[in-house]
Parts: C-alpha cells; sequence; structure tokens
C-alpha cells in the first residue's frame, strides 16, 4: 500500500538528514566539509533535539571518520557517514578496508571536484575516484532521489547475502543546496522498511569470539578478494526485490538505470545525477518538433548494469555518453563502461565520448541540445568532445 | 499540456536575504499545489559581494537543474547593483523589479532595458515599518502585485509558518505590514 506522504520544500542535503533521522543509525562518525556540512549539521541538529538517539562521532578528519565507522559496524552497529571532494578521498584506505570486511553502512556523498586548483563545486572526480573500492555507487538526479536512494541504500547494504557498504551520490550546490518538492514517508513506515539491524558475527558478540582485520597473505587474500567479487553479483541479484518493496510504499521506480522517453528513440543520451533532469528537460522540447532522441539515466553505477543498458541501446543510431570527471589518458568512466557493456551486443550504435561541469561549470539545455544536434547530424570526432568549455 | 515554467532570476548582496527571498517566494507556491525550485549561485560566500539566487515555479514537475538563463523576472534587492550585467538574458516582455527610491522610467533609461520596470522604495519601507534596514519582505509584496502567478496572500501565510518561530509575532507582523506596503506601493513604467 503506498504510505501517505508529507509534501515539503527541503534541499537535497536536508532529505538525506531527514532519511538519516527516519533510519536512526546507531552510530556516525563524520567530519564537516563543503558542501556536505549541511547533510551534517541537520542530522546533529536532529540528535540534539532528541528525534534520533545515534551516536554522533566527531572525530578530527575524515581519514578517522570513516574509521571509526568501521569499527562501530564492525562492532554491530547501524552505522552512516557523509563527506564530499578531499574529504572522501582522505578516507580512500578506509573506504577500501570497510568494503573488503564487508561492512553495511551508508555514505551520503556530495560529489564536489577533487582539488587541485582548489574548488568547491560538483563534479564527479571524488566519487569516480572510489569505483573499484568495492562499494556499492547509486548516482541522484534530485532531492528525492537522494531522499528515497538513502532509505533503500541501507536495507541493501545490510542484505545478508550482500553485506557491502554503499555510497549515496548527489550533485555538490546543484542538489544539496536546491531547495525543491520532496515527499516525505512516515517515520515508522521507513523505520518498518529498513528494520531491526541483525549484524553479521559483531565484534561485541563476546559468546562468539572472532576476528577482524587480520593479516591475510598469499594463502587467503585471494580467495577474500573472490568473495567480495561475488558479493558484489549476489548485490545486483537482491537489488530487485528490495526495489520492489520500496516501490510498494512510494509509488516510484528504483531500477539500475531509467529509460526517458527511450523505446523509440534514434538518438540517445547517458548521463547521471543532476544533469539527467536537464536532459529530460531538452528531450520534452525536442519531441515536440518530432526528434527521435531519449535519455538512458544510470541509478546504480556499482553494480555496473552493463547488460541492461546494452539491450536498452541495443540498435540505436547513435549515442553520447556525459561524464562529469576525466580519466587522465584514458576514456572518461561512464563512456569507457557503456562502450565496454556494447561490445556483445549486435546492432551496435556510433558511440560519442563528452565531458562536461568540471568544477562546477553550469550543464545547461543548449549543452544537451548539441549533443544531441552533432548525434543526428553525424558529427562526431576522436576522443572525447566537450560541452561548456571556452576554446 | 502547459511547460511554461515561471523563472525569477534575485540579485542581491551576501547577508542582504536574497537567497531567502528566493526561497520565501518557491515555499508559498509549493503550499499553493505547485512544483518548485530554489537555490542560490555559491561563489566565495561572503557578506556584501554580490551573488545571484533563483525560483522555478511551474504546474508541472521541474527536472531542469541549471541556472535560469532567461529570465521571466529579475528583482534587484540592492540598488548599487544596477547596471547592464543585471539584463543578462532578459527578454523584451521580462520584468524588471528593483528596490529604489527613483521612478521607474529613470531606472530604465539608467540600465537601457526596454521591457517593463517596476520599483519599490523597499529599504524606505522596510526601516519604516519593520525598524530594520531588510528590504526583501516589502519586495516580496512588489513582486505579488506585478507577477500573476504569485499570491500576496500565499507569500504572507508562507512567511508566518516559516518565520514565526524563529522572530517571533512582533517581528512577522512588522514583516507582514511591510509586505503589504511593498504591494501597494510598487511603481510600474508606462
Amino acid at each position: 500500500m503506498i504510505a501517505e506522504k508529507t509534501l515539503v520544500a527541503i534541499t537535497g542535503a536536508m532529505a538525506s538528514a531527514h532519511a538519516m533521522r527516519q533510519i536512526n543509525p546507531d552510530v556516525v562518525a563524520a567530519y564537516p566539509i563543503t558542501p556536505q556540512t549541511p547533510i551534517m549539521m541537520n542530522f546533529a541538529q536532529f540528535v540534539a533535539d532528541g528525534l534520533a538517539d545515534t551516536e554522533v562521532v566527531t572525530v578530527e578528519s575524515e581519514h578517522s571518520a570513516m574509521s571509526a565507522c568501521v569499527g562501530a559496524a564492525a562492532a554491530g552497529a547501524r552505522v552512516m557517514t557523509a563527506t564530499a571532494a578531499n574529504g572522501l578521498a582522505l578516507m580512500h584506505e578506509i573506504v577500501y578496508i570497510a568494503a573488503s570486511t564487508r561492512l553495511p553502512m551508508v555514505m551520503s556523498i556530495v560529489n564536489r571536484a577533487l582539488s587541485g586548483p582548489i574548488n568547491i563545486h560538483c563534479d564527479h572526480s571524488d566519487t569516480m575516484a572510489e569505483r573499484d573500492s568495492g562499494w556499492i555507487q547509486i548516482f541522484c538526479e534530485n532531492a528525492q532521489e537522494v531522499y528515497e536512494s538513502t532509505i533503500l541504500a541501507m536495507k541493501w547494504a545490510e542484505n545478508e547475502k550482500v553485506l557491502l557498504p554503499v555510497m549515496v551520490n548527489q550533485d555538490g550546490f546543484i542538489i544539496s543546496h536546491s531547495v525543491e518538492n520532496v515527499e516525505i514517508l512516515p517515520d515508522d513506515v521507513v523505520k518498518e522498511f529498513v528494520g531491526e539491524h541483525v549484524p553479521h558475527e559483531p565484534l561485541l558478540d563476546v559468546e562468539h569470539p572472532i576476528t577482524y582485520g587480520p593479516l591475510d597473505l598469499y594463502d587467503y587474500y585471494f580467495e577474500h578478494k573472490r568473495q567480495q567479487m561475488e558479493a558484489m553479483k549476489e548485490a545486483e541479484k537482491e537489488f530487485p526485490k528490495i526495489a520492489a518493496k520500496l516501490s510498494a510504499i512510494t509509488g516510484n521506480e528504483y531500477d539500475f538505470i531509467e529509460s526517458y522517453k527511450l523505446d523509440d528513440a534514434e538518438y540517445v543520451i547517458v548521463t547521471l545525477g543532476s544533469s539527467a533532469g536537464t536532459v529530460k528537460y531538452v528531450v520534452d522540447e525536442m519531441r515536440e518538433t518530432g526528434k527521435k532522441v531519449g535519455l538512458l539515466k544510470i541509478r546504480v553505477f556499482r553494480p555496473f548494469p552493463g547488460k541492461r543498458i546494452a539491450e536498452a541501446l541495443n540498435g540505436k543510431k547513435a549515442v553520447a555518453v556525459l561524464d562529469r570527471s576525466a580519466s587522465f589518458g584514458a576514456e572518461a568512466p561512464i563512456y569507457a563502461e557503456v562502450k565496454s557493456a556494447l561490445y556483445t551486443i549486435k546492432e551496435r550504435p556510433i558511440l560519442q565520448s563528452y565531458v562536461y561541469g568540471l568544477g562546477g561549470r553550469d550543464f545547461t539545455p543548449d549543452h544537451a541540445k548539441t549533443a544531441f544536434d552533432r548525434l543526428m547530424k553525424g558529427e562526431f570526432f576522436e576522443g572525447e568532445g566537450y560541452l561548456g568549455l571556452r576554446d | 499540456m502547459e511547460k511554461k515554467i515561471l523563472e525569477i532570476r534575485w540579485h542581491g548582496r551576501g547577508g542582504q536575504g536574497a537567497k531567502s527571498a528566493a526561497q520565501i517566494v518557491a515555499e508559498a507556491s509549493l503550499g499553493a499545489g505547485k512544483f518548485i525550485q530554489a537555490f542560490p549561485e555559491y561563489g566565495a560566500e561572503r557578506a556584501g559581494a554580490p551573488m545571484r539566487a533563483f525560483t522555478r515555479i511551474s504546474s508541472n514537475k521541474i527536472t531542469i537543474h541549471s541556472a535560469i538563463e532567461h529570465p521571466d523576472v529579475v528583482v534587484v534587492i540592492d540598488p548599487t547593483l544596477l547596471s547592464e550585467n543585471i539584463l543578462e538574458g532578459m527578454k523584451e516582455d521580462s520584468i524588471l523589479l528593483v528596490n529604489a527610491v527613483l521612478p521607474p522610467e529613470e531606472v530604465k533609461n539608467k540600465v537601457g532595458f526596454k521591457g517593463k520596470v517596476c520599483t519599490v522604495k523597499a529599504t524606505d519601507i522596510a526601516l519604516e515599518v519593520i525598524k530594520e534596514g531588510r528590504p526583501n519582505t516589502p519586495i516580496l509584496g512588489a513582486l505579488a502585485k506585478i507577477v500573476d502567478e504569485i499570491s500576496l496572500e500565499d507569500l504572507k501565510k508562507n512567511f508566518k509558518n516559516m518565520f514565526e518561530k524563529k522572530i517571533g509575532t512582533q517581528r512577522v507582523d512588522a514583516n507582514i505590514k511591510a509586505m503589504q506596503k511593498g504591494y501597494e506601493e510598487v511603481r510600474v513604467s508606462g
């Protein structure tokens, strides 16, 4: 049954904070960094007001924040945190440890360009640097998706077949600081959906002592990594079931990908995050003049839904893949993945890579239109093109 | 399907309440059943620095997530920011609303804008009614007068909801009175 929702005008950061309040984790350890700060500021206020009874651990760095999260999760706590950009980079070492130790937790990432030069605005260089860390990665188009994805992420992370940490990405400022319509579920509905946390082999279970994080050399390390790879495959299998349960409550869909006017489209943009919304706006406009254009939005980037993307793009004439980060000396991350996914299909579309929006450069409807126009005119070139870049 | 989105761009200085004004208008419209967006443009945030904020209002879901390039309405909260730069992206049928003691024709000549120009002595009203130099509530009242999609009653109701706890009934009432006065005293170019 669809739950009765409350309509509010809030930012993406506040949407995260509300999801955290309703999940009511045992431990949140975090360190402030723009543009993540309003998430923790609002959540800490909820805790101070008695609306959540989380142990908020204010640490001296992000490295310590993730370390505290690892410790708390290993002890058996339900754990959440939030960070951005250089904060995530500073966590990097422990981000891998959280995943390889199979510790479920949810981390909100408010995407911001990595230094240098120093920049506080949105791009995806921070999260893309973690794409091989073993975390599940969800990307959100708007504040509503931030809210619902955070709730979904907790359930997904703690699934006994999965037991992996999840990053929920929202675009810095564009979503995190923008006020939009958001429908909030009743507290008890969220509480029931995420359920009681049943820790898997917690350290604090002194009747059954176990060891976390021991030395693991060439005798077993490889087998443990294999288990981690299998866990990601399990995550892919479990996701649709969890998503279906949340859909039943919210009435919204949560597939790995979202197809927007894609069925009969000949020319397609593939993107993720807030730019997907702007592309939808342009698709609507161009459809009015009879152009067969569509959008494929990637919602889950890890595990990468390659097969689903290949099926959706099979037989299309031309596709532009938009990346808000670069991979220096190689193809941009999303482009490289999409191209690889298309290798096995019969009717491969022509592909074009575009990099856009680095360091918060605005992604406008004109940029999306330019990408579509070039696809339709057959203007392709080697390497990546740029949208919104001065010569 | 009605596709039109009302787009408002706000110009002020850090600390003058442009961000809040953008949000108050958006929230009032949300209360009236609309889809909304309100967001500031962040640069180096500091008091006194020129800044912009944006509001979108629509009957349909808003998916676009970029800065507003071709605003229907431009609101200038600080008259010292008046220059040709303010006109960037404005269309002939856009409306320019300025907090100024000057009559609209003079502002029109000063910035060289061909469309409709409105002025309101928002700072004077604020000093007189609220006893503070915060021009954003009288500006909001003026906006309700000149833009059909924005209702003065919704603005008042929403302002009360948003700020009563924060600033108390007395100051809320003063601000609402300032809104009313801005609504009544806005001057429109011929």
